[in-house]
């Protein structure tokens, strides 16, 4: 009968708009407000009523497994020994890994003896390529870099504010723990510490060094290990083990801090200017 | 065929692959050799003779079904082109894999279209890709690029404007950390490269005028007299590439008479982002996030294939352990998954794109949202899960779906995860799909708009090598996960979803059908991750290395995606040019090659039906032009 | 915008006629109307249109911000949302496209492919960035941006037009006097051609014609300095923090020109046009004045 499929496809929507008042009459006035624990009920799968998000008032909040563009782990300010160092060791793997190539890293090298040191010297993301696949921190054996949950970051102007360096990326370890909880522990569980493994491994030794208390050669064998890391890594990406050459590392960024404080200065005299505009 | 009590009759009467490749070698010895390169297989036919040995191939052997052609350049390995053919029987079993070399200069080989017409928009893209000329193809353009690009980019040899290096990972990025935008380097800012001899005066845009030159259309249009004596034109109609019910970036020029299509030609490459040749320079591992972005409703079909194909080229080695029987349950349920939400997607468009404008698709994509919101809490991304890895996955399941508050005025939620799959399978999903049906199935409306237009016949179905609910709506039961059962689908307990009459209202049909039984598959699927709670998904207990070593051959992975036969053709160099990258990568896309007989399904129909027609095809762009 | 906002002046009112009149600027008005009525194409590119449509569904729903309803004719859109990867084939049809926007026209530029080229940059059919041929206004990075992110972006995008003036020409084209041009529609050649490099791509087909060595497009020596992040945070001084606050409500988006030099050509030659009809008006009243 010509008119059912009409009356029926009115009846679907009828229902649902009755439907989406289940929720108002359940809840009230409270419906959006944060202390009521009801905004799992209605996302969840039993819900009936509209599902609507009334972002920015409330968010979603992401699962912890949630990946957007990358961050690094630093240590916790108060960290008795470790305060404010990377947990990145800057072996390259996630910058291997990365299927755009969005990653650049530039290894550290310690300034007298030019050998490589376990810390990254510069370490940049351009989170114009970046396509949040989650390989850099699912491959990182340092735990040191994760997808973060924040996922704000609109800009006005790209080309200032899309290539992440190691300042911009670097976040507290405390924050990667607040983020994702369970993950964190998870790791620690592989890890064997909550601390980084390097700074674990140095305990150790340092343990077992005092009990024999014959002090190590101690330049050396703190960068030991990751010397030897990134040795192998090299060998195995086809260069030679030496220690990587120093002009490639050091020169051209300190060329940038030089850079970096003519654009500083730059951006003063321009303050200074538009201060002066506005004052007249 | 691994187990035959599934297979219809007629395929125990017929030969075996094996003896197919026999009886092609003793009665065809000058044309057929086989192909005994390291990892290869099925036979290798002399150029010349291809034509009327395709023809055995396909009346005298029964392999009707042309699923993949494709091109490869081997240069520094024997400096030749070669195409590759992958036939299948409709009636199930493996491929019968046929190839025919030429000389890169020279680079010629007859065209298979007059025995597959599927064969032609494969070979267009051979020629725009690899440059390779088919004699005897009736409309050899351009199909993804524009007509009067410079050379085939993905020889080997043809270097974008970006070229950095041959193989991922670049050197720039560690230790020396170079940073830079690849448009510094390009003194035109953008990924743009001119030929030195480049002629600005006389430069014209041809891709146009080539696109009508196809159609038969040249600047004059007829003068056709009507029967009352009226003199009528005939109209070319441009739809696309911004059309609202394009599904994306896709155009469709037509010709019409009054309103009625007289003839249709699908423009694509719109969205040609050039998967293979970024594919050939990743390694294994890259390319999973960026199958991903093939068919971005279904990305952990896309997933699934291409593991599939790695990972048979790696079980060609030494050091392989298959994925555990909780992997492999795992990635059922994700596909079967992705699937509903396909088939939702394509329901509720399809129904935009024949009046009813975006209310069902608004109740469609709700359910959608609840299924993202298990992805995203399992996989990491609502859309681009990356999931699977060779041999296993990213991860297990997590015992809660919990999210963390992060952001000001973040709201929690926190359920069990199981429990949160059992509602969801057990009443969401099912609730959804019974309220589709009752609003749609017996709808008037629905029956008018769909009920015999867009009609492909089974034959053609067949030969133009449609796939998917395409292929299943015109009565061909074709399901790859019954026809060459891959991962745990031999034991689950589902039905092939066919419909007979090859109409929209069919292919609409046979969504819904096959939605059930993806419901069912969850079913069977729940008890089973319940059995092996607390099992590793890794075979040795440990993640897989980021840089696993594949062994020299070729592979061909095929999944049933939810739009139709996704299958990867991987080529992997093994010892020489490399180890952990694919030296060819190409991806049988269902949504373009299901995009074949659409001038086919259109001619006669009115133009509104066209976009209902192309809805019912469910393409995305994403995978049509890759 | 409430009666409060809209009575934030700097003139005084009466007392008794606080409630009774509302006193505003031209340009509050203005962007007022805009920011909430703004339309968006209904255009998809990519992967990113899935969670364009998924922001405008039902969950996420956009509308709540005026971003009413999505409208398939350019004729009729404010917004362009740039959702997906750019190619070269279809550059093309969005320059046209764009080109047929009414003014006032914002683009958004929507995952890191319409950005910046995403991870599809390095491809031979692939245009980094949307900006490299017409003026983005906000720029939302992810792959794809999660509807949430996307939000974020377009509330954004509102307060940057919260924020533009009439009374400042220059502030945005169409608040000048005379019409914006229409961009150059790129041509496809053997490569895609922008009109605007014309001059460019003639001298580079000089020099390889003349054998000058070391010419070529992939090889120029110079390599400009990046401006990364946080660089970025310490030249702009009036952002106090980085701009990853987690309140959607404290913007602290350092407010950019786009890195379009032939914009800031036509913004600099309407700021003197301006500047004189300024100087011609002064003169005038002085000149009444006198008289």
């Amino acid at each position: 009968m010509y008119g059912t499929g009409l009356a029926k496809g009115l009846m679907l929507t009828l229902r649902h708009f009755v439907e989406s008042y289940v929720d108002d009459i359940r809840y009230g006035f409270r419906k959006y407000h944060h202390s009521t624990d009801n905004f799992g009920i209605r996302q969840g799968t039993q819900t009936k009523g509209v599902i609507t998000v009334q972002y920015p008032d409330e968010k979603v909040a992401v699962p912890e497994r949630f990946r957007f563009v990358p961050f690094l782990i630093v240590e916790d300010e108060d960290h008795p020994t470790r305060a404010g160092k990377d947990w990145c060791t800057s072996c390259g793997i996630c910058a291997k890994v990365c299927p755009p190539q969005c990653i650049w890293i530039v290894r550290g090298n310690d300034p007298n003896t030019g050998r490589p040191v376990p810390e990254p010297e510069a370490f940049f993301i351009d989170i114009d390529i970046c396509m949040n696949c989650g390989y850099c921190a699912e491959y990182c054996p340092f735990d040191a870099i994760k997808m973060d949950h924040d996922y704000e970051l609109a800009s006005y102007d790209r080309t200032t504010h899309h290539i992440h360096d190691k300042e911009r990326l670097s976040k507290p370890n405390s924050y990667w723990r607040s983020i994702a909880p369970t993950r964190a522990y998870e790791e620690m569980l592989a890890r064997g510490t909550w601390e980084h493994k390097d700074a674990a491994k140095e305990a150790r030794r340092g343990a077992a060094a005092s009990r024999a208390s014959a002090p190590p050669p101690a330049a050396e064998r703190p960068a030991a290990p990751q010397a030897q890391a990134a040795a192998s890594e090299a060998s195995a990406s086809g260069e030679t083990a030496a220690p990587a050459p120093a002009a490639e590392g050091a020169t051209p960024w300190t060329e940038d801090e030089a850079k970096r404080e003519e654009r500083r200065r730059k951006a003063l005299e321009r303050k200074a200017r538009r201060a002066a505009k506005r004052g007249s | 065929m691994d187990n035959p009590a599934l297979a219809p009759e007629r395929q125990l009467d017929t030969t075996t692959v094996d003896e197919a490749i026999g009886y092609l070698r003793s009665e065809h010895a000058d044309a057929v050799s086989l192909d005994d390169r390291d990892g290869y297989q099925g036979i290798i036919i002399g150029s010349g003779r291809l034509l009327e040995v395709a023809r055995v191939i396909r009346d005298d052997l029964g392999f009707d079904y042309l699923s993949s052609a494709t091109a490869v350049d081997y240069l520094g390995a024997g400096d030749h082109l070669e195409m590759v053919y992958h036939a299948y029987r409709t009636s199930g079993g493996g491929a019968l894999v046929f190839k025919a070399q030429t000389d890169r200069e020279k680079a010629e080989i007859p065209s298979l279209v007059s025995v597959w017409r599927g064969a032609d928009f494969q070979e267009r893209e051979a020629w725009d890709l690899m440059g390779i000329k088919f004699p005897g193809h009736h409309n050899l353009q351009r199909i993804l690029m524009w007509e009067g690009f410079q050379g085939h980019p993905l020889r080997k040899d043809w270097r974008e404007a970006y070229y950095e290096e041959e193989q991922k990972p670049f050197d720039s990025r560690w230790p020396g950390g170079h940073v830079h935008r690849a448009e510094e380097k390009n003194i035109f800012g953008k990924n743009v490269s001119y030929p030195p001899d480049i002629d600005l005066g006389r430069l014209m845009d041809t891709s146009e005028s080539a696109v009508y030159q196809s159609l038969g259309l040249g600047v004059d249009v007829e003068r056709i007299m009507d029967k009352d004596g009226f003199e009528t034109n005939e109209l070319v109609v441009n739809m696309g590439p911004h059309h609202p019910s394009t599904h994306g970036v896709f155009r469709m020029v037509l010709t019409v008479d009054g309103e009625t299509v007289t003839s249709l030609e699908p423009v694509m490459g719109y969205l040609h982002r050039n998967h293979e040749k970024i594919g050939e320079r990743n390694t294994y591992l890259h390319n999973i996030p960026f199958t991903d972005r093939l068919d971005y409703i279904s990305s952990m079909g896309n997933n699934h294939g291409y593991v599939l194909a790695v990972e048979q080229l790696m079980s060609l080695g030494r050091k392989y352990n298959p994925p555990t029987y909780r992997s492999e349950a795992l990635r059922v349920m994700m596909v079967e998954l992705s699937r509903i939400v396909n088939h939702l997607w394509a329901i509720g468009f399809w129904l935009n794109d024949i009046g009813a404008f975006f209310t069902p698709v608004l109740y469609f994509v709700q359910e959608r949202e609840r299924i993202l919101d298990f992805f995203e809490a399992v996989a990491g991304s609502r859309m681009m899960c990356n999931y699977m890895r060779f041999g296993g996955l990213f991860g297990d399941l997590p015992a809660r779906i919990k999210s963390v508050s992060n952001l000001t005025n973040d709201r929690v939620r926190d359920y069990n995860t199981i429990q949160f799959l059992t509602e969801m399978i057990n009443e969401r999903i099912p609730r959804t799909i019974d309220d589709l049906e009752r609003l749609l199935t017996q709808n008037e409306i629905l029956i008018e708009r769909s009920v015999g237009v867009g009609v492909l016949s089974r034959d053609d179905a067949i030969n133009y090598s449609a796939a998917g609910p395409l292929l299943r709506g015109s009565g061909v039961a074709y399901d790859i996960r019954r026809a060459e059962p891959y991962s745990i689908y031999p034991e689950l307990d589902f039905d092939i979803a066919v419909e007979e009459e090859g109409d929209m209202y069919a292919r609409y049909r046979v969504r819904v059908a096959e939605m059930r039984e993806s419901v069912r598959i969850l079913k069977q699927i729940l008890p089973r991750l319940e059995a092996t709670a607390g099992e590793s998904i890794w075979a040795d207990g440990k993640p897989g290395a980021y840089a696993p070593r594949v062994p020299h051959g070729e592979a061909y992975g095929r999944v049933e995606n939810g739009k139709g036969e996704l299958g990867y053709y991987v080529v992997s160099a093994g010892g020489w040019g490399g180890s952990s990258n694919p030296w060819r990568y190409h991806v049988r896309a269902p949504s373009f090659i299901n995009l074949t007989p659409m001038g086919i399904m259109s001619r006669g129909h009115k133009v509104a039906d066209i976009v209902g027609i192309l809805g019912s095809i469910d393409i995305v762009l994403g995978e049509t032009d890759r | 915008m409430n009666l409060q906002e809209l009575n934030q002046s700097e003139f005084p009112v009466p007392a008794e006629l606080e409630n009774n009149i509302a006193i505003t600027s031209l340009s509050q008005l203005y962007n007022w109307g805009r920011r909430n009525s703004m339309w968006p194409m209904l255009f998809g590119l990519a992967c990113c249109a899935i969670e364009m449509i998924a922001t405008a569904a039902s969950r996420f729903d956009f509308s709540r911000f005026g971003f009413e309803v999505m409208r398939a004719t350019p004729r009729q859109a404010d917004l362009m949302i740039v959702s997906g990867t750019v190619t070269k084939k279809m550059v093309v049809p969005i320059v046209r496209l764009y080109n047929q926007m009414p003014e006032p026209k914002y683009v958004l530029a929507m995952g890191a492919c319409a950005s910046g080229g995403g991870p599809f940059k390095e491809g031979y059919n692939v245009v980094s960035g949307m900006d490299k041929f017409l003026p983005v206004d906000v720029y939302v990075p992810g792959c794809p941006p999660t509807p949430q992110a996307l939000l974020y972006g377009m509330i954004a995008l509102q307060r940057k037009i919260d924020g533009q003036s009439i009374a400042n020409g220059d502030d945005v084209p169409w608040y000048g006097v005379s019409s914006a041009e229409p961009t150059p529609v790129p041509v496809l050649g053997p490569d895609i051609i922008d009109p605007r490099q014309m001059d460019m791509i003639r001298r580079q087909a000089e020099a390889a014609a003349s054998d000058m060595a070391g010419i070529g497009a992939r090889e120029l020596p110079a390599m400009t300095q990046v401006v990364t992040a946080t660089a970025a945070v310490e030249a702009t001084v009036d952002a106090a923090a980085e701009p990853v606050s987690t309140d959607a409500l404290s913007f602290v988006l350092p407010a950019g020109g786009t890195p379009w030099a032939e914009a800031e050509d036509i913004r600099e030659k309407r700021r003197q046009r301006a500047l004189a009809r300024k100087a011609v008006r002064a003169s005038r009243r002085a000149a009444t004045e006198e008289g």
